[in-house]
Formats: C-alpha cells, structure tokens, sequence
C-alpha cells in the first residue's frame, strides 16, 4: 500500500463529497422561494439512500467480478476487508470514492422534477435508480479488467472507449435520465407562461463554486495516485472550466445584450462536465478546445427546450447531457497519449477515426439504457404511489407540503400562541 | 382636512420627508408598495429567458393636513420628487371627514 496516493484518494473523495450540498445549493437558489427546501433535500437524501446501498451492495455490483461484461456480483458487499488494495490504494478508499460519484450523480437528476416531485416517490425513485441505471454504467465504463476483481466491464475493456473520470456513467447518464423523468412527470403548472426565476442567485454562485472545488477531486482524483497523471488533469481541468466561462459570457452578452452570473455559474459547471472524460488524456489545448465548445454548444441547447417544449426545470439535459457527449466525442479527436500512456491518439493526434466511433458507441449505450430505464422506474413509480405533487401542493409550495417547513419568513403580519399539547398554532395571514 | 397622497420614487423618499417637515407637517405614513404607470416595468433574462417585471417598486407617502396647507403640501411633495426622467410618481387630494387621534379622543384638525 502506498500512503501517500491513499491520502490522496480519501481527501479526493471528501472533495468530492462537497459537491453534492454544493449542487443543493446551485439547484435550490434557482428554483422559488416556495420550493428550495425541497429542491435541497433531493441532493441531500442522495447521501443517505446511495450511500447505503452503495456500502451494503451496490459497490460490490458495479465492481466485484463481472458477469459478462454486464454487471458485478456480490463478492465485495459490504466492503468489509481493510487489507484488499486497488493499485497500491485500499479498496475501501476507492469505494468511497466512488460513492460519492454515485451520490452525485443521482442529485444531479433531480434538476429536471423541480417543484413538483413527491419527496417519498423521489426518495424511491433514486434508490430503485441507482441499481438499475447507474451501477451497470459505473460497471461498464469504470470496472477495468484486473483493477478491483478480474473481469471488469465490456464498455471499456471489449470496446475500447476512453472516459477518466465519468462522462457516460455521470454526465450522459444524468441527462438521459434528466430527460425521461421531465417527459414522464410533465412540465411545472403554469410553465412556460408564469415566470420562474431563480429566487437567490448569489446561493447559485456559491454553490457553482463549491462544485468547481470538489470538481478537482472528481477529476485529478480519477488517476488514483498523486503524480502526472493527476496534475494534468487539474490543468485541464481548470482550462476547461476558464475557456468555458469566457465563451459562455460573450456568446450571452452577444444573444442578450448582457453576460448574467447564472450564465457565469452555470458556464462554469458546463465546462467542467465537459472535460471530465477527457481531463487525464487530453493536453491544455485539448482542454481549452473543450472549454470553449461547452460555454457555446451548451448554452444554444437551452435555449431548445422552450422550442421542443419539454420543463427540464434546472437544465440538466442541456448542460449535463450534451456536456458529456461533447467531452465523449471530443476525446476522439483531441486525445493524445502523450500525455498518457493509458490513453489513445485522436483523430487530430495521428489516431485515425477509430477512437471517436468508441466514444460514439458508449454515448449511444449510455443514453439509450439510462433514457429507458429511468422512464421506465419513474411510469411505474408515477403509477403506484405517484410522483408529481397535488396541484394545490404545486401552486402552494411544494416545502409547506412535503417537509412542513418554509424556507424563509416573509410577512411579520402573522400571530402566534402555544395550542394544546405543546403545539405552537398561528393565525394570521392565512 | 384633506388626504394627501403621493406615490413616489423610493430614493426621495427622504427629500419629501425633509420638505413636508419644514412646511411643519407633524407626522406621515409610509409604505413600500408596486406599481407601473405609462413606462412599465424592466425586462430580466434567465439563461436566455425573459421576464417582464411589470411592477417597480415605489414608496407611497400619506399625510392629512388642513384645507389651506394642502396646495403648499402637494407643491413641497412635487418640487421634492422631481427628477424630470420617467416614473417620477403621482400625487392626489381628496377631502377627509373627520380624524380621532387614538390616545386622547381628540377630533378634526386639534387631532393632526
């Protein structure tokens, strides 16, 4: 075991752990007033019900011995033995790190049903969600032949395609995913025609930022050991991230007469989605190319969804979804195993046309299997204890009904006594 | 006595204070309220999407005085809220019947 790239690993996973009440804040200060609570505790129950069935089975399936390629067995439920190794790390530092990929990943989804998911359907939802979607893609895509058990994943070792550090099993997963559940839940009461806005932007900025600090986890993290591999991807990284931002902001001030701090912080995250499959093979220049790509492509597929008519609340789809397949495809072309042997050339680097129909294919696999699965859980869900909220829940604020709490106190024209049995009642303005 | 009412821009707030101060108005009541008159409101963009805010934000100034001090009420309030750019606000008269000050019973002008 190697110390050094194991403290690597666990303070890797911590910043990656950040993310997810960094993303309940991106997506709970763009939504109402009447509806951040819930939007918060979407991202926040993902800790509690991925990271359970994550330690008790769900490690052990996307990454104990495979089953043709398909999926993991049982083998390592429980990841109960502190002396297996991964590399030179404890498997159990992988799979905490890993966790909190899988945690992440869940809360991201939760963007599309804003305002209007029953708390207990969504609760049922992710962790039905995380075992049927994301933990074969995880076994298909990071469960490399030999690493953790002897046979690893068919997307990676029999095709061939390249993604350090989750564009397939997060990114494109949380936008098909993203997708269905919008279409099966339908759009928000009242959208597009009532506004929306986000209710505190300056929450969606320090929440953007969390993000992009837990991001150099998620990513530099991916190599696993603290050497080139991972100093590279941290440049690019942080490439990816500035060119996406520059990009976004003069398209935006171009389109709308303005550069916006949603559009900074949400050019931000789209950069980073972007480079995260390619962050450990792809050079500054790679990077920056994707960068750039992001803060254009991204923000001209937002601006589809009032065209197709689909309430993708918190736009999922356009920056997660096409994030990931820009960065999948890129890597095709912009790769180059100069900067890791592990890697492959792209098109642009000598590496023929090969490598893109890979990223091309997994892409495909990704977004056809996370698009019908998700719709598939969430029509059953919708059917039997059902999914979106009561029109009067909807129209009154979806905190009020699910969580009995409010989120802030607006009016003081309001009365309040101790009633029976403790309970304080108030009167007023209701 | 009339009702002097002034829908003003929130920033002259204090001007209008000063002014209906110096005239020895004894006592105003205010509020935050929204509206728009002939310029509207502002548009917003949201990743693309606009949003029309119809309403702007404006302060609304009541006072009640006696029948001869009204006109140099209304005129301090104006001369106070001027800028000359659009939405400086609106003021009105309408007469008022009777007033009771709360603490003493006392009625008509002996309560303002």
């Amino acid at each position: 075991m190697d110390t050094g790239n194991t403290a690597y690993l666990l303070g890797s996973a911590a910043l990656v752990m950040l993310m997810t009440p960094g993303l309940a804040l991106f997506y709970g200060g763009m939504v109402r007033a009447k509806s951040v609570l819930n939007m918060m505790m979407m991202s926040i129950v993902c800790l509690g019900v991925i990271g359970l069935v994550w330690v008790v089975f769900g490690f052990s399936l996307a990454f104990g011995d495979s089953h043709g390629g398909l999926i993991g067995g049982f083998e390592l439920a429980g990841i109960t033995d502190p002396d297996a190794l991964v590399g030179d790390v404890p498997v159990q530092a992988f799979a905490m790190f890993q966790l909190m990929f899988a945690v992440i990943t869940g809360a991201l989804v939760s963007g599309a049903v804003a305002d209007r998911a029953r708390f207990r359907a969504w609760t049922l939802f992710v962790a039905v969600w995380v075992v049927v979607v994301y933990i074969p893609l995880a076994h298909w895509t990071f469960a490399v032949d030999g690493a953790v058990s002897q046979r690893g994943g068919w997307l990676v070792n029999t095709v061939g395609a390249l993604d350090f550090a989750g564009g397939v099993a997060v990114e494109v997963n949380s936008g098909a995913s993203a997708l269905a559940l919008a279409l099966v839940l339908g759009a928000r009461r009242g959208w597009p025609r009532e506004p929306m806005r986000p209710h505190n932007l300056p929450l969606v900025l320090l929440g953007a930022g969390l993000l992009w600090f837990g991001w150099f986890g998620f990513n530099a993290g991916s190599a696993l050991a603290a050497g080139a591999t991972a100093a590279n991807a941290f440049v690019t990284t942080m490439t990816a991230a500035s060119a996406a931002v520059v990009a976004w902001l003069v398209l935006e001030d171009r389109l709308d007469g303005r550069p916006t701090s949603l559009g900074a912080a949400s050019a931000a995250v789209a950069g980073l989605v972007a480079i995260t499959p390619a962050c450990g093979y792809v050079d500054t220049w790679g990077a920056l190319a994707i960068g750039v790509l992001a803060g254009l492509l991204c923000q001209l597929a937002i601006r589809l969804k009032y065209r197709f008519g689909y309430d993708d609340s918190l736009d999922v789809v356009a920056i997660h979804g096409i994030g990931g397949v820009i960065g999948m495809l890129m890597l095709g072309l912009v790769a180059t195993d100069a900067v890791n042997p592990a890697g492959a050339d792209g098109l642009f680097y000598g590496g023929g046309p090969a490598q893109l129909g890979r990223q091309a294919l997994s892409v495909l696999v990704a977004a056809v299997w996370a698009f019908g699965m998700t719709a598939l859980i969430a029509w059953v869900v919708s059917r039997t204890i059902g999914f979106r909220a009561a029109p009067d829940d909807e129209h009154g604020g979806i905190d009020e009904a699910e969580h009995a709490e409010t989120a802030y106190e607006f009016s003081t024209m309001r009365t309040a006594g101790r009633g029976p049995a403790g309970r304080i009642t108030e009167e007023g303005d209701r | 006595m009339k009702l002097v009412t002034a829908i003003v821009k929130p920033f002259v707030l204090g001007d209008v204070k000063d002014a209906l101060e110096g005239l020895g108005v004894l006592g105003l009541t205010t509020s935050e309220v929204q509206g728009f008159g002939r310029q509207k409101g502002h548009t917003e963009v949201y990743r693309g999407a606009e949003y029309s805010v119809d309403f702007v934000p404006k302060v609304k100034v009541e006072v009640v005085v006696d029948d001869e001090q009204a006109d140099r009420v209304v005129q301090a309030v104006v001369d106070a809220a001027h800028t000359g750019r659009i939405g400086d606000g609106k003021v009105w008269v309408v007469p008022v019947e009777n007033v009771v000050r709360v603490r003493t019973g006392e009625r008509g002008s002996d309560a303002l």
